[in-house]
């Protein structure tokens, strides 16, 4: 499957508050709370501003978090951000 | 409306109508030792009128309505008017109120600081508040409501809703040996939900109502069962009181902001207790080694 692009909402959209393991998101666009785990919120800071695909994504985490890259995260990655693209978290850049 | 009165409950002003004058009666005397400003405008209309203008004489029947109404409100027969008035006043606070967050909670308070008990109808909250709040002796407990707590989105305080208790079946007989009767409104036998009673709270609750507390606890109590605590982290806090809360979605990131510092700043625990006096030596356990 393609490795698809995408970018994180803006930051002055969303409102993040870790609560324990979970961690609750408001989208002050659509209004809605969402709770998501980890890897979530990392992968939201992660992606900044900047438009990335899961490779480009595997990357900057293996480099946030002093992590060996390996092939393997790649689709884990761009499923996860699917799932981050079905909450409206992420879109397609 | 033929028949109508005014209610302040906490911070809710209600008008109350009705077609027939012995709901009402029946609520002026719950509520006769409440407040009264009737020059406040009201907030929450509350109408009981009947399903079609001749009902009125053949089959009597209750129908709720005001600012909001669920379409299938169950009619209930005439003598349970004073049940269709206390769902009424519920469905317009639950619907309606967006000065504060409402959680289905029953509340008691102590020296400015807040007991919040939230769960679902037959968990015992309701009873745990009311018997807390006719403690006599060791505790100092004011009752701050059997059913809905408001929490202030800006300052995070609990304000409290003290209708009169809605005490059911076996509760009923467990508060009416504590109390003076003419603290009880009348037996409401077999309605939907159950036998009914109303305890009218305490005179010093209903004075200090507009007193905010500080929310100290959080408990979601589960009737039923052997004495047990767990501790509850702060995610699954936030998800349980999303759900007790009936405005969370309609205050937007005000609620969002509210509900993540309640549930940071009050430890929470769930519990299980198989009666009454059980869960009351197990609440005031948890408060004496838990609460903020």
């Amino acid at each position: 499957m393609a490795d698809r692009t995408y970018r994180a909402a803006p930051a002055d959209a969303l409102r993040v508050e870790p609560l324990g393991e979970l961690t609750a998101i408001f989208d002050r666009r659509s209004m809605q709370t969402h709770l998501v785990v980890s890897p979530m919120p990392e992968i939201l800071d992660a992606m900044g501003a900047e438009a990335c695909n899961a490779t480009g994504l595997a990357a900057r985490l293996a480099a946030a978090f002093d992590l060996d890259a390996t092939e393997d995260a790649q689709p884990i990655l761009a499923e996860r951000l699917r799932e981050l693209a079905a909450m409206g978290l992420v879109e397609r850049a | 409306m033929r028949h109508s009165t005014r209610i302040a409950v906490g911070p809710v002003q209600f008008r109350i109508g009705s077609d027939w004058a012995e709901p009402i009666a029946a609520l002026e005397h719950l509520y006769a030792g409440y407040p009264q400003d009737d020059t406040r405008p009201a907030e929450a209309t509350v109408r009981l009128f009947a399903a079609r203008p001749w009902r009125r004489w053949l089959r009597p029947s209750v129908h709720i309505g005001g600012d909001f109404v669920v379409p299938d409100a169950l009619p209930l027969p005439l003598s349970m008017g004073l049940l269709a008035a206390e769902m009424g006043m519920n469905l317009q606070v639950a619907l309606g109120w967006r000065r504060h967050m409402l959680l289905h909670a029953s509340a008691v308070a102590q020296g400015g600081r807040a007991l919040i008990m939230s769960g679902e109808s037959g968990s015992g909250k309701s009873t745990l508040a009311a018997l807390l709040g006719e403690k006599e002796g060791g505790g100092d407990w004011r009752l701050m409501g059997d059913e809905f707590t408001l929490i202030d989105p800006a300052g995070g305080d609990a304000f409290a809703f003290p209708r009169a208790v809605s005490l059911k079946n076996e509760a009923i007989a467990e508060v009416a040996a504590r109390v003076d009767p003419s603290r009880l409104g009348p037996l409401l036998a077999a309605t939907p939900k159950g036998d009914i009673r109303h305890l009218i709270p305490r005179a010093d609750a209903i004075a200090a109502m507009h007193e905010p507390a500080r929310p100290a606890l959080l408990l979601f109590p589960r009737f039923g069962g052997e004495v047990a605590v767990e501790p509850m982290g702060e995610g699954e806090a936030f998800v349980r009181l999303t759900e007790a809360s009936t405005n969370y979605v309609a205050l937007g990131e005000a609620g969002f902001a509210a509900l993540t510092r309640l549930v940071r700043e009050t430890p929470a625990f769930t519990i299980s207790y198989p009666d009454s006096a059980a869960g009351i030596a197990l609440v005031e356990q948890i408060w004496a080694e838990a609460a903020k």
